[in-house]
C-alpha cells in the first residue's frame, strides 16, 4: 500500500508550526509531576467506590482503610527508595515478619520489656537491609537475585524461630501503641498511620533538600555517569538499603500493633503489595524517577481498590485482579510517560 | 619547521594567548613523564609523556587500541598507571579516583556522557558538589541551598554565552544531544578546574551542535584552561587544537602543530607510515 500524499504533513513548516495535540500536553504534564497520575486515579476510585459501594464514605470506612494501610504503606517507603536505585527488595515484607517476630517473642516470651524489644527488632531490621546492600555493593550481585535469596532466607529463619507459631502479645504492651487509636469525632486514626506518615514526610524531606537524595537518584538514573561525575555510588546504593531496612523497622512495630502479635506467614503478601504500591505510585522501576509521594497514594489506592470491592460486596478473588491490572496500567502509563519529547 | 605565530587557523582567534607563544617560559600545567599501563600481556602504554600548558588546547589522536582511553583514564584519575608520573603546576601528584583528580583541579567529560537525565541542569552542573544550606540545615540535614545552585548555574551558563539553555530547571533529558554535551563540557569550567579532559564531546553531534561544542571547548582555553581534547573528527581537531598529540601502538607517535603538519600527515603518523624528527615536533 503506498501512501498518498495528502496523508502525509504538507511541508516541514506545517509540521514545524503543528500546535502540541491534546495527548501530547497530557503527557508533558504528567512527566513533570509524577504524582499527578496516581493522583487523579486515586479521586477517581474514590468517587466511582463512593457511588456503587454502601457506606465507602462514611468517615469509620475512611479511617478503617487507612489504618488496614499502614503496613503496607510503611513497607512501600522503603521499596521506593530501593527502585528509585533501579534496584528492587523482594525480602522486605519477610524482613519485616521477622523482626516484629524478634521484637514480639523478645517482650512476650522472653520478658525483655517492651522498648528494648523494639530497638533490637530495630537493629534486626536494619541489619537486614545492610545485609541485602552489602551482598549488592561489595558482592556485586543483582538485588533481585540478592533479594530473591535473603527473602527464602529470612522466611526459613523467621519459621524456624517462630516454630511455625502466631506470636500474640498480652494486652496493655508497649509494642501494641502503634494500634491504639485517637479518636475526632468519628475519625479514628492509630499512632501506627501517624507513624507511617512521619517516615514519608522524612524520607520525602531527604529526598528532596539533601545531597543524598540528589544523588540517591543520580545513581538510579544512571550509576555510571552518576560514578564518573564524582559520586560514590556504592556508599549510595548501600545506604538506601539501610533506610529500608528503618522502613521494616517501622513496618514490623505497626504490624505488632495492627494484629496484635506477629505470625510467620504474613510476608508475602507484603512484599508483593509493597511493589505494587510503589508501581502504582508512578516510580519507574528502572530508577532515577519518582516520588514518595506518589507511594503513599498508591498505597492508598490499593486499599481503595480492596476496601471498595469488599464493601460492595465483591468475591475477594477479583481485588486481587482489580490490583493486578492496575500494576499492568501503572507500568504502561510510565512507560508513555517516559517517551516524552522535548 | 618552527612554530609559526600565524597561520589560516590562528587568525580567527585573535589575542587568546597572554603569554608568548613559544611558551619557553610558560610552565606545564600538567605534565605526564613516562605513564606506563600494562593488561596482563597486552602494553596499553609503553612510557608515554604529555605536557599540557594553560590556555592551549591539546589534542589527542590515535587509531582504536592506540592507548588514547588509557592514557585519557590515567590522567583522569579513573585509572593508575604501573609507572611515571604526573605533576599538575609542577607539582607531583598521585590521582587514585576521578574524585581526587577534580579536587586537584582535573575535570573530565566522559564519552559516555556523565549526566543523569531526569535531574535538571542546575542539579547537573552541581552533581557530587551540592552547595548546601549554611549553618545547622547545612551541615546537620545536609539541606541543599537550591537556590544559590540556580543562580550560579545560570550565570555560569550566560557567561559561556550559551544561550540556547534557556531554562536552568529543565531536566536534562529534554536537551537534545548537542545541548547535553554542552552542560557537560560547561561543568568542567565551572568549579575553578584548571585542566578540561574531554573524550570524544562531538561524537554523534549534527554539525550546528559540534561547532557549539567547540566554541565552548575554545571559550575554556580562552579562559586560561588547559584543555585536552580527544577525537577522531580530523578536521574538528586541525580546527580547533593548538598542538596534536598522536598515539601510536600505545606509545607517542610525535606532537604535531596544525600549522606545520596537514591532516594527512596526522593520518600517515597515527599508522606509521610517515614518522616526525624531534626538530619538527611541537613540544613547547
Amino acid at each position: 500500500m503506498t501512501q498518498t500524499a495528502s496523508d502525509a504533513p504538507a511541508s516541514a513548516e506545517d509540521l514545524l508550526s503543528r500546535k502540541h495535540g491534546p495527548a501530547e500536553r497530557i503527557q508533558h504534564v504528567l512527566h513533570r509531576n509524577p504524582a499527578l497520575s496516581p493522583l487523579i486515579v486515586l479521586i477517581l476510585a474514590i468517587i466511582v467506590f463512593g457511588i456503587i459501594s454502601q457506606g465507602f464514605l462514611r468517615p469509620q470506612a475512611l479511617s478503617l482503610l487507612v489504618q488496614q494501610m499502614a503496613v503496607v504503606g510503611a513497607l512501600a517507603v522503603g521499596q521506593t527508595v530501593i527502585i528509585l536505585t533501579a534496584g528492587i527488595d523482594l525480602s522486605i515484607g519477610m524482613a519485616m515478619v521477622l523482626a516484629s517476630l524478634v521484637m514480639v517473642k523478645l517482650n512476650h516470651d522472653h520478658g525483655v520489656p517492651g522498648v528494648i524489644a523494639l530497638l533490637i527488632g530495630v537493629v534486626v531490621a536494619v541489619a537486614t537491609g545492610a545485609f541485602n546492600g552489602f551482598l549488592v555493593t561489595r558482592i556485586h550481585l543483582p538485588p533481585f537475585i540478592v533479594t530473591l535469596g535473603t527473602f527464602s532466607i529470612f522466611t526459613a529463619i523467621s519459621l524456624l524461630y517462630a516454630q511455625g507459631q502466631t506470636v500474640a502479645l498480652d494486652p496493655g504492651a508497649f509494642l501494641l501503641w502503634t494500634g491504639r487509636t485517637i479518636s475526632v469525632g468519628s475519625v479514628s486514626i492509630t499512632w501506627g498511620v501517624i507513624l507511617m506518615l512521619i517516615l514519608y514526610a522524612v524520607v520525602a524531606f531527604a529526598l528532596r533538600n539533601t545531597a543524598w537524595g540528589r544523588h540517591l537518584y543520580a545513581t538510579g538514573d544512571d550509576r555510571d555517569a552518576a560514578e564518573l561525575a564524582g559520586i560514590q555510588t556504592s556508599r549510595v546504593l548501600l545506604s538506601a538499603y539501610v533506610v529500608a531496612g528503618l522502613a521494616v523497622a517501622a513496618a514490623a512495630w505497626i504490624v505488632c500493633g495492627r494484629v496484635g502479635g506477629a505470625d510467620p506467614n504474613a510476608g508475602l503478601n507484603y512484599n508483593l503489595l509493597s511493589i505494587t504500591a510503589v508501581v502504582i505510585g508512578g516510580t519507574s522501576l528502572f530508577g532515577g524517577r519518582g516520588l514518595v509521594v506518589g507511594t503513599l497514594i498508591g498505597a492508598l489506592i490499593v486499599q481503595v481498590f480492596n476496601s471498595g470491592l469488599a464493601l460492595a460486596g465483591v468475591d475477594p478473588n477479583y481485588q486481587v485482579l482489580a490490583t493486578g491490572i492496575l500494576v499492568i496500567l501503572a507500568v504502561s502509563v510510565d512507560q508513555w510517560i517516559r517517551r516524552v519529547k522535548a | 619547521m618552527s612554530t609559526p605565530t600565524s597561520g589560516t587557523t590562528a587568525a580567527e582567534r585573535p589575542a587568546r594567548r597572554p603569554t608568548s607563544e613559544h611558551g619557553t617560559d610558560e610552565k606545564p600545567v600538567l605534565e605526564a613523564k613516562g605513564l606506563v599501563k600494562l593488561f596482563g600481556r597486552v602494553v596499553g602504554l609503553r612510557g608515554v609523556d604529555l605536557r599540557l600548558f594553560p590556555g592551549e588546547v591539546l589534542a589527542v589522536i590515535g587509531d582504536n587500541g592506540a592507548g588514547k582511553s588509557t592514557l585519557i583514564k590515567c590522567l583522569s584519575g579513573a585509572m593508575a598507571p604501573d609507572q611515571g608520573s604526573i605533576a599538575i603546576d609542577g607539582k607531583p601528584v598521585k590521582l587514585r579516583s576521578t574524585q581526587e583528580a577534580r579536587e586537584a583541579g582535573i575535570e573530565t567529560v566522559y564519552q559516555t556522557l556523565a549526566v543523569a537525565p531526569a535531574l535538571d541542569i542546575a542539579s547537573n552542573l552541581y552533581l557530587a558538589r551540592e552547595i548546601r544550606r549554611k549553618g545547622f540545615a547545612g551541615s546537620v540535614l545536609r539541606m541543599l541551598d537550591t537556590k544559590a545552585m540556580r543562580e550560579h548555574a545560570s550565570r555560569h551558563i550566560k557567561e559561556l554565552g550559551i544561550s540556547t539553555l534557556q531554562n536552568i530547571n529543565q531536566s536534562v533529558e529534554t536537551l537534545s544531544g548537542g545541548q547535553r554535551q554542552v552542560v557537560a563540557v560547561a561543568r568542567t569550567g565551572a568549579f575553578g578546574s584548571k585542566i578540561a579532559i574531554l573524550d570524544e564531546p562531538t561524537a554523534a553531534l549534527g554539525v550546528r551542535e559540534t561547532a557549539q561544542v567547540l566554541r565552548l571547548v575554545r571559550d575554556l582555553r580562552d579562559r586560561g584552561l588547559g584543555v585536552i581534547l580527544i577525537s577522531h573528527n580530523m578536521p574538528n581537531v586541525f580546527e580547533t587544537a593548538d598542538r596534536v598529540h598522536i598515539q601510536r601502538l600505545g606509545g607517542c607517535a610525535g606532537v604535531i602543530s596544525p600549522q606545520t603538519h596537514s591532516m594527512q600527515d596526522a593520518v600517515a603518523i597515527m599508522t606509521g607510515a610517515m614518522t616526525v624528527p624531534e626538530s619538527e615536533q611541537s613540544l613547547r
